[in-house]
């Protein structure tokens, strides 16, 4: 099989730097996808790793310091305070009630610094006819 | 009315399970009736499923808010084009209109097919109908667009719907969903006769043939989809990003990589008999990739940005993605006697291995998109903890990937077939070599560091050079044999051969495109609470507040700003990013202000109103060379309809092509 000695060389050449940079890019780039209330029995390995943190945004408690907007995020009756200190705009979508994605870091103060927020509220694309109007809620799927 | 929708629906899906035994038994059996009332039975769904559309859609434009669908995507307010746009704005108008869409790709393929390929045909009509009858299922008993509200009996009537999103309410983003779709629902026909092929034990590449305008139509539309995709993020999202690398992207990414490698890999089958398992291998992913898409969207597997609400689509979708592949492996196991290659590569730098590499980089990335979009899932079986990887992870592997193919674009195409000589090399790549190093010097003294933006740049120079080089040659030697002018000889040299000079210009759009996405490596941005009179900077723009306005209508209700633009004290015009409420869901909107030059964009986004409502927040961006983007598109899009016009001189294969053995068996009219 010497003809295809070449062509062999070249392939794992590039599988070899394909797969080199995947998994260099892997340990920066990773994001543990937690509950609120798994954070709280992580301990110390939650400071310092990359997480993203769901849930929702508590009424009333958007407040914009500066650049800085500080909220809170309830789920399943957990609460975790989260400061946003990202440039880019929040989503159109962010507002009290709304449900919410954190990604960022856990601050030894306990306060949850988001680099970045993405938000749906919890009836983006399908909304449940439901919430207007009762009655209907088992037309939903 | 919404019963006979529902009706229509069901009996659709009736015939389309009833259209895969009789074609095939027909086949088998010899039975021409049998086959012709499958081939009607196409005929009749379409109908069908184009009534029940109709009804859907005309709920929607009356407004008949008895509909749960019509309930929750339109409303009195919004415009005529979005209620229409309704249809596929949510999860069953849209699972509906890729059934419609599907029946409409059914009729006309057995239309263009009434004399041709008989000898398949009943397969081809089988397996496109086993796709339809799983949508229709779903359309039926999943995720039926005609549920209706309980109104007069549980409720009072519903006096207005929720809307379309209002994200939504943007024109591009009205039309990318059905060119996605004719792309995603299109793949379907080049699958089944590939598949049809296998089944027959056909030797050759008669279904290549035939479905190679097919492929390319899809992947035009395709294509179209996710550029519009791009430009409706860029415009509605206020960020000024074209691409994130969500779930929902990467899933209308991985099917259009995999057919722009079997594009260039059925070169490889027609020219030289090779690669064929390989054609098979890639128009089967790709199809399945297209389900998978549509799943990941509809099914809410991954946590996205654009997910749709959670629902039980999901076990079907695996169900059936299952079964298929299963029933595709197995074929194509079974037939690999019939696929076996007819020649061997050679040498390294000939145009086989460069479209090996093609081959293997762009697999490559469509299974490293593949991996970091499931990798949630992958490491939750793993270890049980859900992992994401963000865009950094994506932009460092493709990157280098996009940058390796932007190469291969420029040398593969003048890459001899068999090998090629040193001097077809020299003579080919000396000028653009040394005009993109020269390029790349010229930038590192002007101060320009970014490595990746060098060498893109680079490339971009390197391969545009050898395209403009190839149409110069060819129709200079044109031009001096018969005597016509240059603009001329261009013509007819494209015209003899468009498939291989379209396919040059579609080359020459994806390098506009690269420079466009270099353009990222130079962004900056600002952003400022600004009061009426107040200005801010950003770059060597200086934007200053001239009013600050409110307004109010059916749809929503403003706040507007008008900022006016000047560069180095000069003014420029001027700029009125908006903020708008949308009434109907209670959500707010950015509609931002873009200044386009070929080098540049300004793009204003009117982020809020401070918290003493006196105030706008402003963010101001600069894009750099982002128009691109848009011009390589058009280009793109312009070098695939030249691809698609016959050319004059017919090409000539040296391999015998197959003959047809269609009379003995299928109901032929000649």
């Amino acid at each position: 099989m010497k003809r295809y000695g070449k062509f062999a060389v070249l392939i794992v050449l590039i599988i070899g730097a394909l797969v080199w940079l995947a998994a260099g890019g892997m340990g920066e780039s990773k994001t543990y996808y937690k509950t609120i209330a798994e954070l709280g029995q992580m301990g110390e390995r939650a400071y310092g790793a990359r997480l993203r943190v769901a849930g929702d945004v508590e009424d009333g408690s958007i407040v914009r310091k500066g650049p800085l907007v500080e909220f809170t995020l309830i789920q399943e009756n957990q609460k975790l305070k989260v400061q946003y200190t990202g440039t880019d705009p929040l989503p159109d979508t962010f507002r009290s009630g709304a449900q919410a994605l954190a990604d960022g870091r856990l601050e030894r103060d306990g306060v949850f610094r988001a680099s970045k927020i993405q938000a749906k509220c919890a009836s983006k694309y399908e909304m449940k006819p439901g919430e207007k109007s009762p009655g209907a809620a088992k037309t939903s799927l | 009315m919404e019963n006979l929708g529902y009706l229509a629906v069901l009996l659709a899906f009736c015939l389309s399970v009833y259209a895969v035994p009789a074609s095939v038994v027909g086949r088998v059996r010899n039975k021409p009736f049998l086959i012709v009332s499958a081939e009607r039975s196409v005929y009749a769904i379409w109908f069908l499923v184009t009534a029940a559309s109709a009804i859907l859609v005309y709920a929607l434009m009356a407004g008949d808010f008895r509909f749960a669908y019509v309930a929750s995507h339109s409303n009195r307010a919004m415009p005529a084009v979005y209620k229409f746009a309704a249809w596929w704005g949510g999860q069953e108008g849209s699972l509906l209109f890729w059934s419609w869409l599907l029946a409409c790709y059914a009729v006309v393929v057995i239309l263009l097919n009434r004399r041709r390929n008989r000898q398949i045909m009943p397969y081809v009509t089988a397996i496109l109908m086993s796709v339809q009858a799983f949508f229709l299922l779903m359309n039926a008993f999943v995720a039926n667009p005609f549920q209706m509200l309980a109104v007069d009996r549980l409720i009072t009537a519903v006096p207005d719907g929720r809307g379309l999103n209002p994200q939504l309410q943007y024109f591009a983003m009205a039309i990318h969903p059905p060119m996605l779709y004719l792309g995603y629902v299109g793949f379907t026909v080049p699958f089944a006769f590939a598949v049809a092929s296998l089944i027959r034990r056909m030797p050759g590449d008669a279904w290549i043939h035939t479905t190679r305008r097919w492929t390319l139509v899809t992947w035009l539309f395709q294509s179209i989809g996710i550029l519009l995709g791009a430009k409706w993020a860029y415009h509605a999202l206020g960020w000024g990003g074209y691409w994130a690398w969500d779930p929902v992207e990467n899933a209308s990414l991985l099917p259009w990589i995999t057919a722009t490698a079997f594009l260039h890999s059925v070169m490889m089958q027609e020219k030289k008999g090779m690669m064929k398992v390989w054609n098979v291998v890639l128009i089967s992913s790709t199809f399945f990739l297209c389900i998978f898409g549509t799943f990941i969207t509809r099914s809410g597997l991954i946590s996205s940005v654009h997910a749709f609400a959670q629902s039980p689509l999901g076990r079907y979708f695996i169900a059936f993605l299952a079964l298929g592949i299963a029933a595709t492996v197995y074929l194509i196991l079974d037939r690999l006697e019939f696929l076996k290659s007819e020649a061997r590569l050679e040498s390294v730098v000939s145009r086989e291995s460069s479209f090996l590499f093609n081959n293997l980089i762009l697999l490559a990335s469509c299974f490293a998109v593949l991996w970091g979009t499931l990798f949630p899932k992958i490491s939750e079986l793993v270890s049980g903890e859900q992992i994401s990887l963000d865009a950094t992870w994506f932009n460092r592997l493709m990157i280098p990937i996009g940058l390796f193919l932007l190469f291969l674009t420029g040398v593969g195409p003048l890459f001899a077939w068999r090998r090629t000589s040193v001097d077809s090399l020299r003579r080919n790549f000396l000028w653009p070599s040394l005009a993109s190093a020269a390029l790349v010097a010229g930038l590192l003294l002007a101060g320009v560091r970014h490595i990746y933006a060098l060498i893109s740049f680079g490339f971009c120079v390197l391969v545009a050079l050898t395209i403009v080089a190839e149409f110069y040659k060819g129709a200079s030697a044109i031009a001096a044999k018969n005597h016509m002018n240059f603009a001329r000889a261009l013509l007819e040299l494209t015209h003899r051969n468009t498939r291989r000079y379209g396919g040059y210009l579609v080359h020459m759009g994806i390098v506009l495109m690269f420079v466009g996405f270099t353009g990222a490596a130079f962004n900056r941005d600002a952003t400022a609470e600004v009061s009426v009179g107040s200005s801010m900077r950003i770059g060597h723009y200086t934007l200053k507040v001239d009013r600050l306005t409110e307004g109010d209508n059916e749809n929503y209700n403003w706040h507007r700003a008008r900022l006016q633009v000047y560069k180095n004290g000069d003014y420029l015009g001027s700029l009125e990013p908006e903020r708008r409420f949308y009434k109907a869901n209670e959500q707010s909107l950015g509609h931002i202000g873009l200044r386009s030059r070929p080098h540049e964009d300004l793009y204003v986004n009117f982020a809020s109103m401070s918290d003493d409502n006196t105030k706008a927040v402003i963010q101001a961006y600069i894009f750099p060379l982002v128009p691109w983007i848009w011009i390589g598109s058009a280009v793109l899009v312009f070098g695939t309809l030249v691809a698609l016009v016959p050319s004059k001189v017919k090409m000539q294969y040296a391999r015998t092509e197959v003959v047809g053995i269609a009379r003995k068996y299928a109901p032929v009219e000649k």
